[in-house]
């Protein structure tokens, strides 16, 4: 495996399109809505307390992200998960599962010299 | 086994992972709190860490580098939030450029350690996640203000070659 903050550094427009998406509560919920089942931005926006064109907008966001596509069927424009986008995101968090795994790994190294160091 | 539980939330970018250690909750501390071995653990074997700087007091510092087999250097920052000895540390992490200045727009992780005493042993957690919206906020901007920076470099080649 590449080091993270190698691979962090040569995709980083990318990654920062994903953090930004996925900053905010209201967009988070979207993703998740739109991963379990497709929804058009109408039927998202009668979800929200906000605009429909705050809604459209956050969708729009989500879109430059790679993380939902949006296609216009009828008058409806239908928002469905990317899965390409959230394996993107998915994988970014592997990365982070590997690299505190070896570093618990190598804490408990340390940890053991210490018994070590105890035997007569 | 060393790590015993984990979590990926995908929507939330945040994750935490529970590991366990044959040793107390106050020696599991050090391992945080004495730099010379935290550099031990926190870089791989082949990029290990330095830490030049390790303020462990909230609102501290710590800076580092690690090395990689051909000599480069990728350097990081911390920054102490929370700490609550021995078993309770907050801190954000995040890059650094050559003159150990923070790179605020390649993500800020903001992590949290607890630490819990288990009959001889002592069970670690560490929860991962980024920042709050404003901080993510400004990685926004100086990211647009990279893109328009490259549109404005894509269109003097253009005209260049004009």
């Amino acid at each position: 495996m590449v080091v993270d903050k190698l691979s962090k550094h040569l995709s980083n427009a990318e990654i920062d399109r994903i953090f930004q998406a996925l900053a905010d509560a209201t967009r988070r919920d979207i993703v998740a809505r739109v991963t379990a089942g497709e929804y058009s931005v109408s039927g998202l926006a009668a979800l929200y307390t906000m605009s429909f064109a705050a809604v459209q907008k956050h969708v729009a966001v989500l879109e430059r992200a790679s993380l939902v596509t949006k296609e216009k069927r009828g008058r409806e424009q239908i928002v469905r998960g990317n899965h390409e986008g959230l394996q993107k995101a998915r994988h970014l968090l592997d990365q982070l599962e590997t690299i505190w795994r070896q570093r618990a790994d190598r804490i408990a190294d340390i940890l053991a010299e210490d018994d070590e160091k105890d035997l007569p | 086994m060393t790590v015993v539980s984990l979590n990926k939330d995908v929507e939330a970018l945040s994750f935490s992972i529970v590991s366990e250690f044959d040793a107390d909750v106050k020696r599991v501390w050090q391992v945080w709190e004495d730099p010379r071995q935290l550099e031990r653990w926190w870089g791989p074997p082949t990029w290990p860490a330095t830490f030049e700087t390790h303020e462990f007091t909230v609102g501290g510092k710590a800076a580092y580098y690690m090395t990689g087999p051909d000599g480069t250097k990728a350097r990081g920052w911390w920054k102490f939030t929370a700490i609550n000895s021995p078993d309770h540390l907050e801190f954000d992490d995040g890059f650094a450029d050559d003159n150990g200045e923070p790179v605020d727009h390649l993500g800020i992780t903001h992590a949290t350690v607890k630490l819990e005493p288990l009959e001889n042993r002592t069970r670690m957690t560490i929860t991962s996640s980024f920042d709050s919206e404003e901080q993510m906020q400004k990685m926004v901007e100086m990211g647009m203000e990279e893109g328009m920076r490259e549109a404005a470099e894509q269109i003097d080649a253009v005209l260049a070659n004009a």
